[in-house]
């Protein structure tokens, strides 16, 4: 596969920082800058990985299995990441996610038909002092009402 | 960046430099006493360091509050294989978000902490593992890691002192399971999360099988004030044998949430009402998360309490993580108890059967029962079947689920009653009025 030289860059780093021999540590870390150029993580992809980590595909396979950000299906262009722990929850962050779900037409982890968003109910984001909070991609969005999530949404599809 | 106003009533040690202008920058940390505690620790031996810290009464950031001396003291200093300094940014205990703080705003101060730690130890090589929702943060310290390098701050003979100390950053890809120390070493290895059995520790073998200092972001960023004036000076901040400053993540009804530097031992509800300003809407207090969601809950009548680690073990709850969550009359004590296990079911990596089964069995009487369609013989059963989960595991994830579990059916029953005989939850509507 080939990626923009920035990745590149990244992968070569990757592959120097660990102990001699222990390349498997950057297995996650490729996996996720990887996804993030790509979009989602393809059979492909996990030769790729295992071959440049000189792991077994199994080892990458099984790890993409464990962590909840990767993903095996493209996600939307901007995935929306509700938070409805402990203290969102109680600042509303259920009735949040219901009108992002009905705003969006979409279900947990489902992407829309024109594939510009995806929804996802997280666990705490570290923004608890800061609730309700989302996450659009990697952007923290704090103090987010149905409102403001309608605005931030408007901007989104404007951007697009 | 800081997203909310400070409080005068905070004591700035470790967010000294937050709200300077570039308080990111190695300039604005160096005009600000930065890297002078690492240069004076050059000039100390490691014993001396270790001295110290132990002085300053430092206890773990992380959650469970081990002393930091004594925990430096562990780690094998004269082995012949190398030693890893890894810091523990994971920060996915609910009702945390202080390590982001610290990150941004003074990534040096973190830098210059794993520094010492390393001189400590005789360690040269550390990484600091992020979890991957933190990408900005993951940019944020690379750029400061880059600008030490190239200002000889990192790499080989730091500032002339012939200490060589590399530092890189590792992301995490969603799994709180890898804030837990024996279940990080194994994914940065590049596995699945899966704890390890303790002893050995990480201090004797740790990542790659090598003696390892592992600690959370917050313990190190105290560090370069514990070097630089003194352990006993640190020490003095808390009350005995719990130093220093805490960042308080306060969150909830209160009517100023946010992460506040307060002094260990500050009472919980002068943070309420002083710090936090009070409750919203001039509503009775119910309930607190003392320290993330791990630990368990103090009901407002046990809220008149000094907190720090020995307190809260004598209330038989924790200090925990920080993070401080103030509920208030409205909240729904069953549906707070559901939330809670869905984490905790989500979370288990399921390698511990009781773990793995508890928490689903769990998480399926608490949705039965806030739906109405529970039984009274339940109520005494989900303390049972939490009890069956305490000290029955590799690591603390299913007592972490049990504990706070525990707390809120033996002091909410009367929530639980309330949703018996497929009555709808009395408290439906209290989260829109939270809103409003
Ligand atoms: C399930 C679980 C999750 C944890 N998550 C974190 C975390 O996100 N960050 C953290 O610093 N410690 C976390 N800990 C605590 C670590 O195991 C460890 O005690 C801590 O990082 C040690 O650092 P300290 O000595 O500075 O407290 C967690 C523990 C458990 C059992
Ligand atoms: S509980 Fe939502 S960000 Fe922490």
């Amino acid at each position: 596969m080939t990626f923009s030289p920035e990745l590149e860059a990244r992968f070569a780093k990757l592959l120097e920082i660990y102990p001699p021999g222990r390349t498997r540590s950057a297995v996650v870390p490729m996996l996720l800058y990887a996804q993030d150029e790509v979009g989602h993580i393809s059979a492909e992809l996990v030769e790729e990985v295992a071959r440049r980590c000189q792991v077994k595909p199994l080892q990458v396979d099984e790890v993409v299995g464990y962590y909840s950000m990767l993903h095996r299906k493209p996600l939307g262009k901007c995935h929306v990441q509700v938070c409805t722990n402990i203290s969102c929850l109680i600042l509303g962050a259920e009735e949040l996610y219901e009108h992002a779900s009905k705003t969006l037409g979409i279900g947990n982890k489902e992407v829309t038909p024109d594939g510009q968003f995806s929804l996802e109910e997280v666990e705490c984001m570290g923004a608890c002092s800061w609730a309700p909070a989302i996450q659009l991609n990697y952007d923290f969005h704090h103090h987010v009402t149905p409102e403001k999530l309608d605005q931030l949404l408007a901007e989104v599809r404007k951007a697009h | 960046m800081l997203y909310n106003e400070p409080s005068p009533l905070e004591v700035k040690i470790l967010t000294k430099r937050f709200g300077l202008a570039n308080s990111e920058s190695l300039d604005t940390y160096l005009a600000t006493d930065g890297y002078k505690a690492f240069l004076k620790a050059v000039e100390m031996t490691p014993e001396q360091i270790i001295e110290e810290v132990k002085a300053s009464a430092l206890r773990g950031r992380g959650g469970a509050g081990f002393p930091t001396g004594l925990k430096w003291s562990f780690v094998p200093r004269t082995s012949p294989k190398p030693k890893y300094v890894i810091i523990n940014a994971d920060e996915s205990e609910p009702g945390t978000c202080k390590d982001r703080l610290l990150m941004e705003n003074d990534p040096h101060q973190l830098i210059e902490g794993i520094l010492i730690a390393g001189r400590a130890v005789d360690s040269h090589k550390g990484y600091i593992y992020i979890r991957g929702e933190y990408r900005y943060l993951i940019e944020a310290m690379d750029r400061a890691i880059a600008e030490a390098y190239s200002r000889g701050y990192l790499g080989k003979n730091i500032r002339g002192t012939g200490f060589d100390f590399d530092l890189y950053t590792h992301t995490g890809a969603g799994a709180y399971e890898c804030g837990e120390e024996t279940a990080l070493l194994d994914s940065i290895e590049g596995k699945r999360g899966i704890p390890r059995m303790k002893p050995p520790f990480p201090a004797v073998v740790g990542a790659w099988q090598s003696p390892t200092l592992l600690s959370n972001v917050e313990t190190f960023s105290a560090i370069p004030a514990i070097i630089r004036d003194g352990g006993a000076a640190f020490a003095a901040l808390g009350p005995a044998k719990n130093g220093g400053t805490r960042l308080v993540c306060l969150s909830g009804h209160i009517n100023k949430p946010g992460v506040y530097e307060l002094p260990v031992g500050f009472n919980l509800l002068r943070m309420i009402y002083e710090v936090g300003g009070g409750m919203r809407n001039g509503k009775k207090l119910k309930a607190v998360v003392p320290g993330g969601s791990s630990c368990p809950l103090l009901k407002a009548d046990e809220c008149d309490i000094s907190m720090d680690f020995d307190s809260l073990a004598k209330a038989k709850s924790m200090l925990g993580s920080g993070g401080t969550v103030v509920l208030d009359e409205d909240t729904c004590m069953v549906k707070f108890a559901q939330r809670i296990m869905k984490f905790y079911a989500h979370e288990s990596c399921g390698w511990c059967i009781p773990c793995r089964e508890g928490t689903n069995w769990l998480k399926k009487t608490l949705d039965r029962f806030h739906s109405g369609a529970g039984q009274k013989s339940d109520i005494p059963l989900i303390g049972e079947l939490s009890k069956n989960m305490l000290g029955r595991t590799y690591c603390a994830l299913g007592d972490a689920a049990a504990m706070p579990t525990i707390s809120i059916v033996e002091k909410f029953p009367e929530d639980f009653e309330a949703h018996l005989n497929g009555k709808p939850c009395p408290y439906e509507h209290s989260t829109e009025l939270a809103m409003a």
